[in-house]
């Protein structure tokens, strides 16, 4: 039971972190918890410090607004965290629908879903394409245009004021993932998760590769959602560099040999 | 030479695949938009700035609904038929309840509701929001769905008005029908009014004859054709105007003398 445990250790923590931060949402809106008030576009943590989504800061400013002193003052800091240490793990450890895409991804390892073939069906690099279009249109129609339509957004404003027919558009992607394409949203499409690739590249907190210990079994890559990231495990022994990377540790937590760790980057693999 | 073929020809087949999924992406997602931002009945809280820039600048935390203690303001869900994300009220659900501090209007942190719009001064200089300032919208009266209007008694709009006998007042008129009694008719004042809707959740009516609408969809506008010339400070609309008016037009060209012996020819 424990080495279960042991296996799931960064999967379970990172549940834990996302439903923390939806119930800190949730209870400043139901029961006027003044912790984190407001949600994953912007908050204000203990009413003062804001934190704000820098993608949705840079879309505004695509479509002609000068942002507040609040808002840039909160983009950076959200940035700073993500850029110079974190990497890329909001998508692992904040995104409320990492949880959604992960069941189907795990649904459809259960499946006879035919998943034999060549893992992707389009681009990964699909996203950068869609980051591009969203500035595009920002600056074409004047709104903040990825906004308009996020289901990362849906979910979590859903689940914090109300989702409304939003759990429509959290199901559409459910498919998407279960049916069309293995981490098709978040690992193809999703331009927040492109916006992170590009921008945390040189981010500290790393995937550390000992490659004394591997046997090269490759269970950390076929549980990698980013799975192209892990090309180099079992050559040489250094860090995961790719901005790919969420940092959600599920290698750590599949290898069996501790050929994999948590650590600050180093060369790459 | 052969498989240099083939690679073009396979690059250039996932090319214009690529640009296809883009286009169509592109044009789906860029239409729904431009669509949906188009929803004009909406009322946004407090000190909103205008609805093309509003758009443009809430970002949806929510802190405005956070903040009101009502639970007047809503963040749009996808199937409410708004923008989603964005901030509103429905006045016959909840309306607003002016409060005096305006902690919505404190609360955004964009600047998409304005403090400065709704910031008054008292005696002593010191800047304090002022609901008075408020406005998310305007009370119209239906006279035809009126009951006071058709003579019953009821002044329920008139007394639910946050700012009474000011945003609306009675106008007593003699009832015909009966030949002694008023008929009590509500009249909305623009220049007070707030658009809070508590009017509109008050009246007796099935669906409200008294409601909000938002000022730009229920305001007319007068140009400078016309001015208050007994009103000072209206004539100061002129200032800007330029001179450079002219009357003529095609027939104007012509002598009155010409112009009524020809022939009209209707060419529209």
């Amino acid at each position: 039971m424990s080495s279960k445990l042991q296996r799931h250790r960064y999967l379970v923590a990172r549940r834990v972190t996302q439903a923390l931060v939806v119930l800190l949402f949730v209870g400043a809106n139901t029961w006027g918890w003044r912790v984190l008030i407001g949600n994953l576009s912007l908050s204000k943590v203990l009413d003062t410090v804001p934190l704000a989504d820098p993608y949705a800061t840079l879309q505004i400013t695509a479509a002609g607004v000068v942002p507040t002193a609040d808002v840039l003052l909160g983009a950076a800091i959200t940035l700073v965290f993500y850029v110079l240490l974190a990497g890329r793990a909001f998508c692992a450890w904040v995104c409320p629908l990492n949880a959604v895409t992960d069941l189907a991804n795990w649904l459809r390892d259960r499946l006879p879903l035919g998943d034999s073939g060549p893992r992707s069906s389009f681009s990964r690099s699909a996203r950068f394409k869609v980051l591009l279009l969203s500035f595009v249109l920002s600056a074409l129609l004047h709104v903040a245009a990825f906004e308009w339509i996020s289901p990362v957004s849906m979910l979590h404003r859903g689940l914090v004021f109300g989702i409304g027919l939003g759990w429509l558009v959290v199901l559409a992607v459910f498919l998407f993932d279960l049916l069309y394409q293995r981490d098709g949203f978040c690992g193809h499409l999703c331009p927040l998760g492109g916006f992170y690739t590009l921008v945390t590249r040189l981010s500290l907190l790393r995937i550390k590769h000992d490659h004394e210990n591997c046997t090269e079994c490759g269970d950390c890559q076929n549980v990698c959602p980013e799975e192209p990231i892990l090309a180099g495990i079992g050559r040489a022994s250094g860090s995961v560099l790719a901005g790919e990377c969420t940092n959600c540790g599920r290698c750590i937590d599949v290898c069996e040999v501790e050929a994999l760790a948590f650590g600050i980057r180093g060369k790459s693999i | 030479m052969q498989a240099d073929t083939q690679d073009r020809r396979s690059f250039l087949q996932r090319l214009l695949t690529g640009a296809g999924a883009l286009t169509v992406g592109a044009v789906g997602w860029g239409g729904f938009v431009q669509e949906t931002k188009s929803a004009p009945l909406v009322l946004r809280p407090p000190g909103a700035v205008d609805e093309t820039e509003f758009l443009r600048r809430c970002i949806r935390c929510g802190l405005c609904v956070e903040a009101c203690p009502y639970d007047t303001l809503r963040l749009a869900a996808p199937g409410d038929g708004r923008p989603v994300g964005l901030p509103s009220f429905t006045p016959r659900e909840v309306p607003c309840y002016l409060c005096e501090n305006l902690p919505c209007v404190e609360a955004c942190p964009t600047g998409t509701l304005d403090q400065d719009a709704v910031t008054s001064t008292t005696n002593d200089g010191s800047a304090f929001l002022d609901f008075r300032k408020v406005r998310v919208g305007l009370a119209v009266v239906d006279m035809e769905n009126c009951v006071a209007a058709w003579g019953i008694q009821c002044d329920a709009c008139y007394r639910a008005c946050p700012l009474l006998d000011q945003a609306i007042s009675l106008q007593y008129e003699r009832n015909v029908r009966t030949g002694k009694h008023a008929r009590l008719l509500p009249v909305v004042h623009a220049d007070v009014c707030t658009g809070c809707g508590l009017c509109e959740r008050a009246c007796v009516t099935e669906k409200a004859a008294i409601y909000i609408l938002p000022r730009e969809l229920a305001l007319g506008r007068v140009g400078t054709g016309y001015i208050k010339g007994w009103d000072s400070e209206d004539e100061l609309r002129l200032q800007n105007v330029s001179n450079d008016v002219s009357t003529e037009t095609e027939r104007s060209s012509k002598t009155p003398l010409e112009y009524l012996n020809e022939e009209v020819v209707d060419d529209e």
